[in-house]
Order: C-alpha cells, then structure tokens, then sequence
C-alpha cells in the first residue's frame, strides 16, 4: 500500500532521549543506511558528560542530529525538520531549537505525570496547546514496542529497550531507507542473544509497519542520492579517521606507531581503535597518567618509533613540559588534542576551538612547535598525515588540533588509495658526520641538515653514534651542554627558524564570483559552518571569500598577501579569538573576530547574518 | 635490529654482544664530570663503569635514562646512548623505549626526590608493571642540585633551608614503597661500598624485569655524613644486615640476628640466646614479600640501627615487554594487515 511520495532536497532529522535510551546508537544506524544510500550528510552527537544522569531530567537527555541532503553539505544543520523526542525531557530540553511547522515525535507512553513534573511541565504539552504550531506525532512508542514483542521470550524491561528500534523503523519507513544494513548490524551486534535480536529486528519492522499502516504520517519523503565525485564510500566519523591516517603514516613511514595515552574524553576512541590494531604493528600503552602517556611516546620516538600521545586540552596543561623536552631533544613526536570545552575539566563532551594558544605558546622558554588542524571528520586522516611528515621530516613533535565536533562527527569518506598516499620514509642516522682536525671522525648529534634546519635521527643500537642528549641547553653542532650565552641565542633561533621554514602548502581562497572585498577566515572544524554560510551568502548576492587554515604555525606562506587582497577580514572561532590575536600580531590585519562558546558548533544561518552585516560595511 | 644472542644475563638475552673485549675506560664519555668534589656520586659512576663490561654487551644497545637532579647528570658521563630528561619522568621515557626495543639495555639514574617526590607515581607503576628496566636510586636524603631543601627520605626534624624549625614530613622508606609498589627486584646498597656496589648492579641485570636498586649515597656539600653510621669501621658492622640468599639474617659483627616471634612479626635477638637454627633464612625468592618488607621495616630512620643491606626480594614474573611483544605476535599470527583494506572497512558504496 504506497503512500504519496514527496521529494525533498535535504532533512534535518534529531533523535533525542533519556542517556539509557540508545539515541547514539539509533543515530548511528540511520547516518548509516543513509550513507550507504548515496546522501551527503554531517552529523552531530551531543550527549552529556555523565554515563547516566538520573532518568527523565534534562541533564540526562542524549541526542544525536543528523543533516543529509541530495547536494554537497558540510554542517550538520541549523534547525531540524524532526524531532525524535523520546520522552519530556528530551522535548524540553530540544524544543527551542525546533522551528515552527516541523515534524515532532513523541513517546507518548513517557508524558506521564511524574515524568512531566520532573522536568517542570505544569501541564502536558501535548494537550495544553503549546505545540500547535508544529506537526505532532503522538506514538505511544513504548507500549506498541512491548505489544510487538508478545511471544518473545524477554523480560519486560528488555522488550521497552527495543523502543528506539521501533522508532529507528518508522523513521527508516518515512524517509526511504534502506533496511538490511540495519538488520545485519543487529544480526552482529546480538549475535550470541538471539532472543534480544529477535526482539530488536521485530521491534524494527513493527516501526516500520506502523509507518505504512498509520494515517497519522500521509507521506513518505524521498531525498535522492547526492552527486558526489567518483569513487568508492565509506561513513567516517573523526576519530576513527584520525587512527587510521596515524596507521597509514605509519605504514608509509615504515615506522612502527607507538601510542602512549591516558584515557580522556573525548579522545579515547582514539586509544580503544589503535588498540585494536596490533597486526599492523601499532603499539598501545595506557599509561599512569597524562604525564607518562607522552613520555612513553618520547622514548619511543628515541627509539625510532613513530611515537604519538592523544589527549584532550586539561591532559596537554600536563604534557606541556614533555613536550618542551622533544622540542629541545627535536625528536620527532605528535601530540593530538581533541579539545573540548575549558577551563579546566569544562565541557568534556562539547566541543571548543580554545586550545589554539596552549598549542602556540603553552610551554616555558622558546618553544616552537608546528600545529595542524583538521577541518572535517574525514579530514582527519590527511591532517594526520601530514602531522606525521611534518614530525618525522623536521624532527620536532607537532600538534594535531583535533575538537569534539570533528572528532564524533561523521561524513561520507572517499577512500583513497593506498599508493597515492605519500612517501613519508625517513633516513636513520648510521655513520659519523664531523671530521676533526686530527682527521679522525665522530657523531654531532645537532649538526643539521641545511634545508630543513633537522638534525639526525640516531637510534640506540647503532654502532659508533653513541651520544647523549638532553633538556640542558646544548652546543650547536656538537650537542655537548652549553651555559655560552652566543650558543643559546643561537640554539633558540635555530629552533625557531627551523618550524618557521617548516615547508606548508599555501593557504588556497574560494572566491568563485572574484569581486569579493570580504575574506572568512577560520581553522579547524569551523569549515562547515563558515563554507555553508558563505554559501548562503552568496546566494543572496553578497560576494565573499572564504580561507581556512590547516596550517597554523607555521602559516602558509601566502598568507599575508592572501590577507591584503581584502578589505575585512572575518575570523569565526568557538573562542574568545586566539586566531584573530595570531593573526593581528603577525600580520597587523585588523582582523574581526566573531566567537561563540556555546560547546557547540556554529549555525550557518547566524554566520551568513555576521557576513550580511561585514559585506554591508564595506 | 642486530640479531640476538644468548648471554648470561637472562633480561639482556636479546641485547646483541659486545664484538670485543672492553673495559671501563670504554665507558666513559668525553665529557668532564662535573659533581662537587667528594660527591658519592663519583664513586657509584666508577663502580658502574666497571661492571659494564661484565654484561659484555654492544655497548651502543646500552641506554641510559635520567630525570633532573644531580644523580641524573649521569648519563652525559657513560659513553653509551643516553637522555637526560625532566624531573622525575625517566621511568616513563624508559618504559616507552624498553617496551618497543628489546635489544636495549635500559638504565634509569635517580635520586631521591626525582623518584620518590614529583615522580613517585611513575616509580610504582614502572614497578608494578615490570618493564624491563634497571633503575639505580642514588639517596642522599636531600635536595642536591636546588642547594639543600629536605626530601621525601630526609628524616622527620630535619632542619634545612626550607625547613628552617625542622621537616614535619614522615619520610619514605624506598625499599618498603618499591615491596609495597608489587616489585619483583628491591635492593640496596652503599655507594662507598665497591664490591657490593658490584654485586648489587649483577644481581639487577641478571633480573628479568624492573629492578630497583637504592644506593645510600653521600652529599658532601648539603647532608655529609647522613650514612657515615653505615660506613665507618667502629659501628657499621653492629649497625648492619647483611641479606644473603640462603644465609641467616645477622648483623654483620653476628652478635644479632632476625628470628621470627610467636606472633608471626620478625624480631632482633642475640644470637648467642637464641642460637643460630632459630635464625631467618633468607630467601630472596619468596613469592610472599611479606618477610621482605618486614626486613625493610626493621631499621632506625634515625640512627640507622638495623639497617639490611642487599637483595630483599628477586622473584619471576614475566616481564610487561614480554607479556606486550607475545600480544602483538599473536595479533600479527591472526590478521590481515592490508592498510586498504583496513581502510575500506565492511560499508561501502560506489559513485560512479
């Protein structure tokens, strides 16, 4: 029995639940079945920090948003087009980002007095009118989840678990997905539970049904497959992105990965996925705390390991001092920061742009180190890459400034092949390099090489090269302790000069109308929002340029000449205006800061009103 | 890396052989040792310039590690590979590069505020994961390099710059953290005590996994004398146990030995009261270190009477390396490792 099928050119879709509730879960399922369809999509988790916050309250509530469309997109969406809200608090807590007309489904088993009250509704929203203006579903979504299941042998708590399966069903009915992925998953997921996977398939397919057989939903929405660049798909989210750019360095470099960690969020999948991946050589250790995690990676890295430390921004304030250590040692290292919402413990599972200066200056003494940042969760795994060269080449450790939103986000990833990734091997240190007066030779562990300022990399166990290094300040060349005031101004503008001549691709503009007298400027995972809003811009007429920055110290080299073709520059970031500060000091550009700390990315929509005002101004 | 070979030191079984015969003077660094003259530290740097050529090992697979402090300039003195790190991260540099290089014998140098103060975490865990490392804990009782603060080992009362009314500080006793810390090595020995010195770092070596050894070691500039009890010739032989496998516990003079009260607890007893079949023997090998660290309890902090000299406890448990390279063997035995197809995953589509 076909329903009218409407065509539509992108949806905003929101789960949201209790933390118990398996919203992630859902929203995985569907991002997907929806990949594996042809959409572009971008998605955006956003849970609490607690496992399980008490039932039913606000604090509690988990959602998890999903923008897909039949065109290139690169935000997960401003305002949803449906909510999912699985019980009061869920509703409450999304309501006000829902706008008018939009399609709310309701739990209505969930709306019960006490629920209601827990949450502060004086009355049910669902009958004192307060939702008029929206297209509300009522679903008794639990109890219909339960009655599915008669006749499986499952408790009753079990059986309302499946709940979120039967609103994932309903869902995949109403916006044409496709369903087998979904069963297989099950199938792998409950494989040694088969009653729970008979539940959780029924309970699927009843959502399914009710979709099909309901009059409450008339039409069934279609959002046709994106046109997207040839080549073969996969659904990435962030992190996992970013472990395997660090495995693909690795192989690459023909150096084996050793990752010394301490568990934080929300960079520990990074850990739990390399972990997982031994068979490539990729080595784990969970170290004692933040401190030990980088110096196991620095002793790696001695070594002659590709050494990696993954943290977020309180586990980088401890790091600081070991990472000052690699940059006077100049061993190769790179220190990812996830960062999330700060000061101190902070936002854990929110996101943030504020670590930019901790990365820049967050050590004592002069102590350069290069920072990349990724855009987008598939561009993790480039932006790893190329932290890896970056280390590997110069001899230096190196930020990768990932954040919460790339990191749990998640795109359609056109994987690359393997041979176009580039050569990143490197050259040990194997024989003498100074020739005395006497005629006799010796290792000078700090003699440089003339282009790229790096000094050897020489392992332990390599005959005749046997030297020590150290934090003390040390002769130019020889590497012997030196208290010489000359040597020390020249060790540290060596250093200096080192990163600076760190050689980076030029920072490229999108201006496709030519005429524009506005640059965007941002780094990191405000690509999306800044490219949607240009977009947007442009499409009301207003010429504007755009710039991002993978690179961030050094910056490319274009970049002032890049910044003086504009009249405004524009500088959006989740903070106060750390880039906006780099940017006004290095290259006196009276650069206009935009921020937000919400812990959560920025809307496209308000950003398009931020470049409406600058383009009006000039 | 180099091909392994069979030594005598079980821990340096992988560590490739050195191609010659060498000798101390192979393993000192061109560099000019810059301790304070009459520094105990010159002493323990000869003695372990000495023993290195017993171990026979290549010696640029010999690696040393240290933290900050003065103990921790010993690196830049010892003609091997070597890193002076920061203060108190050493053990985990170490564990880092003896966990991805088995070939390498790993050294760590110490002291007792770099160990025990603002790295005592990294210490225990070193410890109770036992990677194969050596780890010599050269104690003064005091803060050296900083100009004489006091330290986690430095006795209660003691008066110093910035204790000026005396430590309020209950100190640490090393060996009893190291028992407590699930060590499978405690040692300690006497900086000025050559052939034991000697012997002390061989019974380390020869340990599979990490060995701690606490070196009673002089500061002749800020704490002179602070182990003078243990050293000269009138009291140190009724002031100290000597701990030998195998041997009862007595004092080194044999007027006192250990014996084992009805309560279970250890108790010092004239052995000519007793007679020497009441005596402990001692048992290096015990599973149970309870003995080991009712041992390391029995000395004065203050006095230093009663104080054990020796190997506490050495007893077998694979090594966290060994128990790391076996994980990744078997990994490597049970799976693919094309990186595409790692990277395609099981979820793919096609645009064409």
């Amino acid at each position: 029995m076909g329903k009218q099928t409407v065509q539509l050119d992108r949806v905003i879709i929101r789960f949201a639940g209790d933390s118990g509730d398996g919203m992630q879960l859902t929203g995985d399922q569907f991002t997907s079945r929806t990949a594996s369809f042809g959409n572009d999509l971008s998605t955006l988790p956003d849970f609490p920090a607690e496992i399980r916050a008490p039932a039913g309250t606000i604090p509690g509530v988990s959602a998890f948003q999903l923008h897909f469309a039949d065109h290139d997109i690169t935000t997960a969406g401003d305002t949803p087009n449906v909510l999912v809200a699985m019980n009061p608090a869920a509703l409450k807590a999304n309501i006000r980002d829902i706008p008018r007309g939009a399609d709310i489904i309701v739990n209505t088993d969930e709306f019960t007095p006490r629920n209601l009250t827990k949450v502060g509704y004086d009355t049910n929203p669902l009958e004192d009118g307060s939702l008029q203006s929206y297209a509300v579903h009522p679903i008794p979504l639990t109890s219909m989840t339960v009655e599915a299941l008669k006749g499986i042998e499952i408790t009753k708590k079990e059986a309302e678990r499946a709940k979120n399966m039967f609103a994932l069903g309903l869902l995949s009915w109403l916006y044409h997905r496709p369903t087998e992925g979904t069963v297989t998953f099950l199938k792998q997921k409950f494989a040694k539970k088969p009653e729970i996977l008979a539940a959780n398939i029924t309970a699927f397919e009843a959502g399914w049904s009710y979709g099909e057989t309901t009059e409450d939903f008339s039409v069934q929405y279609e959002v046709k497959p994106a046109v997207m660049a040839p080549g073969r798909y996969r659904n990435m989210s962030g992190n996992l992105a970013l472990a395997y750019g660090l495995i693909a360095a690795s192989q690459r470099a023909e150096l084996p990965l050793f990752l010394g960690s301490y568990p934080i969020t929300p960079a520990s999948d990074i850990l739990h996925e390399l972990a997982k991946h031994k068979r490539f050589g990729v080595m784990t250790f969970q170290a004692e705390d933040e401190i030990a995690g980088i110096g196991a990676a620095l002793g790696a890295s001695y070594g002659g390991m590709l050494g990696v430390t993954t943290t977020s921004g309180p586990g980088v304030a401890l790091k600081s001092e070991t990472i000052g250590l690699a940059v006077s040692l100049e061993l190769p290292l790179v220190i990812v920061d996830v960062q999330r919402g700060g000061p101190s413990t902070g936002l854990p599972t929110k996101t943030e742009q504020a670590d930019l200066l901790q990365a820049m200056f967050g050590r004592n003494g002069e102590a350069p180190v290069p920072i990349v940042a990724p855009r987008s969760p598939g561009d993790c795994f480039d932006a790893a890459i190329e932290a890896v060269r970056i280390a590997t080449t110069y001899r230096t450790p190196v930020f990768l400034l990932s954040d919460g939103y790339v990191a749990n986000g998640s795109e359609p990833w056109s994987i690359p092949e393997v041979d176009s990734l580039p050569d990143l091997r490197v050259q040990f240190a194997t024989e003498h390099n100074h020739t005395k007066a006497d005629g006799t030779t010796e290792f000078w562990p700090f003699l440089r090489d003339p282009e790229t300022l790096a000094r050897p990399w020489a392992v332990p166990g390599t005959k005749g090269l046997e030297h020590r290094i150290g934090g003390i300040e040390k002769a130019d060349g020889t590497g012997n302790i030196s208290y010489d005031a000359d040597n020390h101004e020249k060790m540290v503008r060596l250093r200096q000069a080192k990163i600076d001549g760190i050689s980076v691709p030029d920072l490229e503009v999108d201006d496709p109308d030519g005429d524009a007298r506005v640059l965007v400027l941002g780094w990191g995972s405000t690509y999306g929002p800044i490219n949607a809003a240009c977009q947007m811009s442009r499409r009301k007429g207003s010429s504007v340029a755009q710039a991002h920055l993978r690179h961030l110290n050094p910056f490319p080299a274009n970049t002032a000449e890049v910044l003086r073709r504009y009249d405004k520059v524009v500088i959006p970031e989740m903070n106060l205006g750390q880039l906006a500060l780099l940017i006004r000091g290095r290259f006196l550009v009276d650069a206009i800061p935009y921020n937000q700390v919400r812990g959560l990315p920025f809307r496209a929509e308000e950003l398009a009103g931020v470049i409406k005002d600058v383009v009006a101004s000039v | 890396m180099s091909e392994a070979v069979e030594l005598g030191f079980p821990s340096l079984r992988l560590v490739p052989k050195a191609e010659g015969k060498q000798s101390a003077k192979d393993f000192k660094s061109d560099q000019e040792v810059r301790w304070c003259p009459g520094c105990g530290d010159y002493a323990i740097l000869a003695g372990v310039q000495s023993f290195m050529p017993e171990l026979g090992l290549a010696k640029e697979n010999i690696v040393w590690i240290s933290g900050i402090g003065c103990s921790s300039r010993f690196p830049y003195y010892m003609n091997t590979f070597g890193m002076h790190s920061i203060h108190g991260r050493a053990p985990a540099i170490a564990s880092g590069l003896a966990i991805t290089r088995p070939d390498l014998s790993v050294w760590v140098v110490t002291g007792d505020g770099d160990a025990l103060s603002i790295g005592g975490n990294h210490l225990i865990h070193a410890l109770r994961r036992n990677v194969n490392l050596k780890i010599l804990l050269f104690n003064n009782r005091i803060y050296g390099l900083t100009k004489g603060q006091y330290s986690p080992t430095s006795e209660l009362g003691k008066v110093t710059k910035s204790t000026p009314m005396g430590s309020l500080d209950q100190p640490f006793n090393p060996v009893s953290l190291a028992l407590g810390a699930e060590a499978t090595f405690v040692a300690r020995t006497i900086d000025s005590d050559r052939k034991h010195l000697t012997e002390t770092l061989r019974a380390a070596a020869e340990h599979e996994g990490t060995a701690l050894v606490e070196i009673y070691q002089n500061c002749n500039i800020f704490n002179d004398g602070a182990w003078d009890p243990l050293k000269d010739a009138e009291h140190r032989d009724s002031l100290t146990f000597r701990l030998e496998h195998g041997q009862p516990i007595t004092l080194v003079d044999g007027s006192r030995g250990v014996v084992r009260a009805a309560d279970g607890s250890l108790q010092i007893a004239d052995v000519s009261a007793v007679g020497t079949d009441a005596l402990l023997i001692h048992d290096v090998h015990s599973e149970d270190p309870s003995v080991a660290f009712a041992l390391s309890r029995m000395s004065d902090p203050m006095s230093l009477a009663n104080t054990p000299i020796g190997v506490f406890r050495d007893v077998r448990r694979t090594p966290y390396d060994a128990l790391f390279a076996e994980q990744m063997a078997a990994a490597k035995a049970g799976g693919s490792d094309d990186l595409a197809t790692l990277l395609a995953g099981s979820d793919t589509w096609e645009i064409t």
